[in-house]
């Protein structure tokens, strides 16, 4: 009975810090006062006025830099105007005069000949703009060299990808649904326990993580200026991960699962698929990076070998069968699901970032030192937490602490990756209005910096105790996992695959998946996080259990809502990708005639 | 040496080291730790039906919206007795054979509520059945989905003697001439459920949960009546609602009304109090119903009972707490002279 001895003991210690700090609260409080819903509030006010303070600081320093220049060219021009010899002057005034003097004759720009575009240089013109309803975007610059093999491959990857995002947020809609009409249907196969996991599996193993490799094969090809080692090991991988989502997925509608650990619902054989995926993938971009031909190691790369180095070190610590009776399971659980969000998205997806990012400002990253230290800091904090989803449970209390404070030390990546980023837009807000990419990536940035660090805060004791088991969890990981990643990769495959097809899509559409998949996401996640905190307070009161799940209706209706917006971005998003790859001529031709094009 | 820009082996090979570093330290170390772990004294080892069950559990997902955890908070206290601990998981958290993993039984939504204690709190196997079979047959606004492919529809004139029929109300029932039995699936699912129980801890040892407030009582601590100030309205939509209905209708060929019952409204309440502290199975239409004397205090027997004696327009006179302990004790020396 030793162990029982040591838990009792760590049970007694854990009370000491809770009634501390439950001195200065009293009952009344907790429910009456809206404290816990202000918290709340307060973190995201506090939140968006920092960005919002952020943009308008950053523009009123790039304006004040605007007039120092006007000040400056002024006070240059006054000199130059005293400096002026007569015999100028009167030549500028005897100019003046004639200019004012002169008069149009009316046959200055045309002539009795036929025009003739003899180079074939004009391509379409018009005397009406295109479409007055929207800005005109930019068109992306020249096409990139690429090799055919190269091109081939990240556009597999990215349709393959956008196969399984479509599949699995159709999935989630669905089971988002049954939160409201739970009698939808009666098959076994589509029942909302099977078909939750098919969702999260199919949205992060098919489609985060293949659209990630596919992104990746240019920016380590790119990056490294060399080709890459194997596209054969490529394709192989392709198919591996396709066919382990595919096998999975039919695995847990049948109802065989690993054992119901969320993201660890595959069972072994299929998960050992996509690892070997995973391994062939790491060695081809090593062996890649290896033969490279400048000298430093570009930081994206860094980034990317750590996800897939670390990643599968989790999946092999996750799947071993020797630690995982009882509540080793347990332990191994909090570590496996949430390193599979913080080494393997996260961690690649920052990669993605610091190349695409920059290149499609065409411009170097902020600081190459931020990170370098938001790299080390990445695999120091971010292993450390998985616990902090067991909070008050029967795990050791030093584990649940060490998970608390190093949630609190994710801060410091967090906020090193944000500045960067943001400091790498400064000075080209113009973009935003110039095209969509720009926006995908401000949001996925801010997002980053807003579910992260809501995350760590998620993580201390008080706040756990409202919002643990609530909705509020899954508000959270739509946060993340759609609000940063999926924003993030769209930015990036906006990013690059014009530039690898030539081909765009219609500005109108990318904008209408982009406000549908952002206003969606509100939608869902403020919803939720709502009526999460109302659920968590109607448990603190001590109401009957299914006050909770009466309260919680009208939000889920949002949810769906938020949804559905979410799911129809994505059908546009699919047919953008259908357009930006399709062999057929492209449906816009070039065009010079816009003066925008000119001056830009 | 550490030049992580020039070297790429050097840089793979601190990440790789690093990392499995820390994953040992945080992870692989204390789950390992954790395979000490020894089952409680009176811990009962699982029967293979429940075993069975605990499969069909994980097949379907159940984990999903249903914790089994009672964290040492107070909130917490409505769905055990005391914390769950690790020895809790000894027979249960065990792998599954070759081809899966132990199961996550501790869960991380509670769309649904904690089953830690389901068995104690719900040991009806009709109730569990009606559920299982359509949630909404005795739950009104649950979103649980139905499990129908757990039960078999057949010819009420082909039923077996052992077979275990479902007795629906009218509004869920299949078509005439057709009756709802349990396959043997459901019967395991609901064994496993009933399976779930905390065992009480050895020596009268008791772990505490931590106060979500300070106690009140610290002002003057004093032992007093609490039946009025608890609410016996919400005591009944805990504990006795998922059967006798939140409008105190019952289910049809399930669970009895207690509107307009007589028992409810007798004048002497001594028969309903030893029914709730007893539990009863005097009438065979209806379901047994589980005794109540370990799970609920003098005081809030008198509570439920008096909300149930004067709401949905019955006329029973209030019960106090004294009543109850009186019965209480009665019944005790009845049993143990």
């Amino acid at each position: 009975m030793d162990s029982f001895q040591f838990l009792s003991l760590t049970l007694d210690f854990s009370t000491i810090p809770i009634i501390v700090q439950n001195t200065q609260i009293n009952s009344d409080n907790w429910i009456a006062n809206p404290g816990i819903i202000g918290t709340l509030i307060l973190i995201f006010i506090i939140l968006f006025v920092a960005v919002f303070i952020l943009m308008a600081k950053l523009n009123s320093y790039v304006n004040l830099i605007k007039e120092r220049q006007i000040e400056k060219k002024n006070l240059a021009f006054n000199e130059e105007l005293l400096s002026l010899q007569e015999n100028d002057i009167d030549d500028i005034l005897h100019q003046r005069k004639r200019g004012l003097k002169y008069r149009l004759k009316g046959t200055e720009l045309g002539s009795d000949q036929n025009a003739l575009d003899e180079k074939g240089l004009i391509e379409w013109a018009t005397h009406e703009p295109e479409n007055p309803l929207f800005d005109e975007k930019k068109k992306t610059l020249l096409g990139l060299e690429t090799s055919l093999a190269l091109k081939k491959v990240v556009t597999y990857y990215l349709g393959a990808s956008i196969f399984w995002l479509v599949f699995g947020t159709l999935v989630g809609q669905y089971v988002g649904m049954k939160f409201m009409w739970p009698e939808m249907d009666h098959f076994a196969w589509l029942s909302f326990g099977r078909l939750r996991p098919v969702h999260t599996n199919a949205v992060f193993w098919g489609w985060a993580s293949l659209a990630m490799i596919g992104l990746a094969y240019f920016v380590v090809a790119r990056t490294s200026n060399t080709k890459i080692h194997s596209y054969q090991s490529a394709w192989w991988t392709w198919r591996l991960i396709n066919i382990s989502v595919l096998l999975g997925t039919l695995s847990l509608m049948s109802g065989i699962n690993n054992g119901g650990g969320e993201y660890r619902e595959y069972t072994w054989p299929v998960m050992s698929i996509f690892v070997i995926g995973l391994i062939l993938t790491f060695w081809n971009f090593y062996k890649t990076i290896a033969s490279r031909k400048i000298k430093d190691i570009y930081v994206s790369n860094w980034y990317i070998l750590a996800a897939l180095i670390w990643t599968t070190v989790l999946a092999i610590i996750g799947y071993m069968p020797f630690f995982s009776n009882g509540l080793g399971e347990t332990i191994i659980q909090g570590y496996y699901m949430h390193q599979g969000v913080g080494m393997w998205f996260m961690t690649f997806t920052l990669g993605l970032i610091y190349y695409y990012l920059p290149s499609s400002l065409n411009k170097p990253i902020y600081s190459y030192s931020l990170g370098v230290l938001a790299f080390w800091t990445q695999m120091l904090f971010y292993t450390m937490i998985g616990t902090h989803h067991f909070v008050f449970s029967p795990l050791p209390w030093w584990l649940q602490t060490t998970a608390i404070v190093f949630s609190a030390g994710m801060f410091i990546p967090v906020v090193a990756g944000t500045t960067n980023f943001l400091m790498t837009m400064r000075g080209s807000w113009s973009h935003i209005s110039k095209s969509y990419v720009l926006p995908f990536f401000l949001v996925g940035v801010v997002f980053y910096f807003v579910g992260s660090t809501q995350g760590s805060v998620q993580a201390f004791r008080f706040t756990n105790y409202v919002w643990h088991f609530t909705d509020f969890n899954v508000a959270h990981s739509h946060m993340t996992m759609y609000g940063i990643i999926t924003f993030i990769l769209w930015a990036c495959i906006y990013t690059i695959l014009p530039k690898l097809t030539g081909k765009e899509p219609p500005q109108a559409l990318v904008g209408a998946h982009f406000w549908m998949a952002f206003i969606g996401l509100f939608a869902y996640m403020i919803s939720l996080m709502v009526g999460g905190t109302y659920k968590g307070l109607s448990w603190i009161e001590g109401n009957a259990f299914l006050n909770s799940v009466i309260l919680m209706k009208p939000y889920w209706l949002w949810r769906a809502i938020g949804g559905s917006l979410m799911f129809t971005s994505h059908l546009i998003f699919a047919y953008n990708f259908y357009i930006m790859v399709s062999k057929r001529k492209s449906v816009e031709p070039i065009h010079v005639s816009s003066g925008e094009h000119v001056n830009n | 040496m550490f030049d992580f820009h020039k070297n790429h082996k050097v840089l793979v090979i601190t990440a790789l080291v690093g990392f499995v570093t820390l994953s040992f330290i945080v992870a692989v170390f204390p789950a390992y730790q954790m395979q000490n772990v020894q089952p409680l004294p009176q811990q009962p080892e699982m029967a293979q039906n429940e075993r069975e069950g605990l499969n069909i559990y994980i097949r379907e997902g159940c984990v999903a919206c249903h914790t089994q955890q009672v964290r040492n908070i107070e909130m917490d206290n409505i769905w055990g007795d005391r914390p769950s601990i690790p020895s809790d998981y000894f027979y249960s958290k065990k792998r599954m054979g070759i081809w899966r993993q132990s199961p996550s039984l501790l869960g991380s939504e509670r769309t649904g509520p904690d089953l830690t204690n389901i068995g104690k709190r719900q040991p009806s196997i009709d109730w569990h059945l009606l559920h299982l079979y359509n949630p909404r047959s005795v739950v009104a606004p649950s979103i649980m989905p139905s499990y129908p492919w757990l039960f078999d529809i057949v010819d009420t004139t082909s039923i077996k003697e052992d077979d275990k029929v479902v007795n629906l109300p009218d509004a869920f029932a299949p078509s005439p001439g057709k009756t709802i039995v349990a396959k043997k699936e459901a019967l395991q699912l609901v064994a496993y459920l009933k399976s779930l129980q905390q065992t009480t801890l050895p020596d009268g040892r008791e772990e505490k949960f931590i106060p979500a407030i300070e106690p009140k009582q610290m002002a003057g601590s004093k032992d007093i009546d609490n039946s009025s100030s608890l609410n016996g309205e919400q005591l009944y939509l805990q504990t006795c609602a998922v059967c006798h209905q939140d409008n105190g209708k019952g289910v049809a060929g399930a669970f009895p009304p207690l509107e307009g019952s007589d028992i409810v409204n007798d004048k002497n309440p001594e028969l309903m109090i030893k029914i709730i502290l007893q539990g009863y199975d005097a009438r065979s239409e209806f379901a047994t119903m589980q005794a109540f004397a370990d799970q609920l205090s003098d005081a809030e027997i008198a509570a439920i009972a008096t909300h149930e004696r004067i709401s949905w327009g019955n006329t029973g006179s209030a019960v106090t707490e004294e009543e109850v302990r009186k019965i209480r004790e009665y019944i005790t020396q009845d049993l143990n002279p």
